[in-house]
């Protein structure tokens, strides 16, 4: 085969592949912008023939989107600061601090990684509602304020840190937390990125957990509001396909914007052991 | 303040989340799933009785569990192979030195993986409409009549694994183009001094030291499969005919819609002893693979 037709063809297969993969997402975006029943002609149509921005005011109008959207942000917020200060503390801890019993409790740390989160949610669900706390905002947060894989990835990131630069730290008369807020989290700061990034993604496109923990639609986020939606509103396309679009945008842009670091964090996190 | 004590300061709030969040409720399932706790349980905890292996017996006796199980297990010996498949062959691609445009191809390709699957599962569900999806409209341009993709109790699973190449291959996609970055060059180079062929050298070279990352993938994307449960919750709602229910959706209704909590926590721990025996003897294999 000559170099150019090798080239072609690895080229043709590529955009191929991109069609497919991209496609829904294209289309999901286009047929947002139709009027009622437009999506639902044959042959099915690529572009909108009089664009309208219908579909989201009554998605923030009538079906309460907006609300959802404020739910989904402060949620994934939370989890994200929460997560990431108890994450990056037990995983310097881990790495740089000597305690007894360091190497069993991380071991164990390491053990819970194989247990699949759904196991947990039964009893879960049971101590929340004896808490009192089904249906609000620390049902779904609290669970996920620390993750062992986000104290693995921060405890590997965090040994490349020198000891002596501690050690001098200390000897001349620095507390802990002075020593963590001063100089180790700017050391972290890349590793602080990435997880932030990852927490931020998983929290907004979980949902098994929400749809158990939040009972009631005033607190239901963004998937939960469209599954509720897409169950009463099957017929109405154009209107669900603007709801996809409110849900999937955000963590879509946010991945455009950090790709580098989320990326970076993906292998991080898969090289495990 | 002294270093022992410090370390427990630093270690205290995410060793309280996991072993009040995590831990405890793990152990709690097993004891739950010890019980007959349902509705009445829920109401008076007077009612709660302690039954032993019970539900598990119960469980192993109900055919809706063995074919939650077959679509399950469907799912992942479908879909695993398939959608690594798919991510090999594109990463193959995208590491090819012929290719202009890396990063734009990687990027679009990976596009699916960071979405919402509730949101693009809403959007498939359209693509695969019987009657206006684009899936049936392409295919009958080629002469094939349209196929009832979600609503056919045959076709309801293949479209969920469909479904989920779709969405994950990308993810796969990107570990394993860094496992076939880490090859060393003069390896192929030797082989075309050889006279080894593309696929010899993908046989004998790119395979091999592919290994390792290739069962990991195949790991981690096996836990994962496992894990059903949004796709058919929002395309199918189980059916038709309970054809997509998986055994995560079993123990959400036995769990959240009939209140049988001590049903659903052995459920929950069956799969979890299931998915562990997989995950170890793929372990072993590939250890084995590996010294052979």
């Amino acid at each position: 085969m000559s170099p150019r037709i090798a080239k072609a063809l690895v080229h043709g297969l590529l955009i191929g592949a991109v069609l497919v993969a991209v496609f829904p997402l294209l289309w999901m975006l286009s047929v947002s912008f139709m009027h009622p029943g437009e999506a639902g002609s044959l042959p099915p149509p690529l572009l909108p023939s009089h664009p309208t921005w219908n579909n989201y005011q009554a998605l923030f109008v009538r079906a309460g989107v907006g609300r959802y959207l404020f739910n989904s942000l402060a949620i994934s917020t939370a989890i994200t600061v929460l997560s990431l200060a108890f994450n990056l503390m037990a995983g310097y801890a881990f790495a740089k601090l000597r305690f007894a019993g360091r190497e069993r409790l991380f071991r164990g740390l390491l053990g819970m990684l194989v247990i699949p989160a759904q196991v947990a949610m039964l009893p879960l669900f049971l101590t929340l509602k004896y808490m009192g706390l089904v249906n609000s905002y620390a049902a779904v947060v609290l669970p996920a304020a620390a993750t062992a894989f986000g104290i693995f990835l921060v405890r590997q990131y965090a040994r490349g840190i020198p000891d002596e630069l501690l050690e001098a730290a200390r000897i001349d008369g620095a507390s802990e937390w002075r020593i963590f807020g001063q100089i180790v989290l700017p050391l972290l700061k890349p590793i602080m990125v990435t997880l932030a990034i990852f927490t931020f993604l998983t929290a907004w496109n979980d949902f098994m957990w929400p749809l158990i923990a939040l009972t009631g639609q005033e607190h239901y986020t963004l998937p939960l509001g469209l599954a509720s939606l897409a169950r009463e509103h099957a017929q109405d396309s154009e209107l669900m396909m603007a709801g996809s679009v409110v849900t999937v945008i955000p963590v879509l842009a946010l991945f455009l914007a950090m790709q580098r670091y989320y990326i970076e964090g993906l292998l991080l996190g898969s090289v495990k052991g | 303040m002294k270093r022992p004590s410090a370390a427990w300061w630093f270690l205290a709030p995410a060793m309280l989340v996991l072993g009040v969040f995590f831990l405890l409720p793990v152990v709690a399932a097993l004891a739950l799933s010890l019980t007959d706790y349902d509705l009445y349980a829920l109401a008076d905890i007077r009612h709660l009785r302690f039954v032993a292996l019970h539900n598990y017996w119960d469980l192993l006796h109900q055919p809706a569990f063995w074919s939650a199980l077959g679509h399950t297990l469907t799912f992942v010996v479908v879909g695993v192979p398939l959608s690594i498949m798919v991510s090999l062959g594109m990463a193959l691609l995208l590491n090819s030195p012929l290719v202009r445009c890396k990063s734009f191809f990687r990027t679009a390709l990976f596009a699916p993986v960071v979405t919402t699957v509730v949101a693009v599962a809403v959007v498939w569900r359209y693509i695969l409409n019987t009657k206006y999806g684009w899936l049936n409209y392409v295919l009958g341009l080629v002469g094939i009549h349209p196929v009832d993709w979600l609503g056919d109790p045959h076709w309801a699973m293949p479209s969920i694994i469909l479904f989920a190449v779709w969405k994950n291959f990308g993810y796969n996609m990107i570990i394993l183009l860094a496992g076939l970055q880490a090859i060393p060059a003069d390896l192929y180079e030797a082989a075309r001094i050889d006279g080894a062929s593309a696929p010899q050298q993908f046989r004998h070279i790119t395979l091999p030291m592919l290994g390792p990352t290739l069962l990991m993938v195949a790991i981690l994307t096996v836990s994962g499969y496992f894990q059903l449960f949004a796709e058919p919750y929002v395309m199918t709602e189980g059916g038709p005919l309970q054809s997509t229910t998986s055994v995560l959706y079993l123990m959400y209704n036995e769990g959240f819609k009939w209140w049988n909590f001590g049903m659903a926590s052995a459920v929950a721990f069956l799969l979890f002893v299931i998915m562990f025996a997989v995950t170890a003897l793929m372990l072993r294999l590939g250890r084995r693979g590996a010294t052979a």
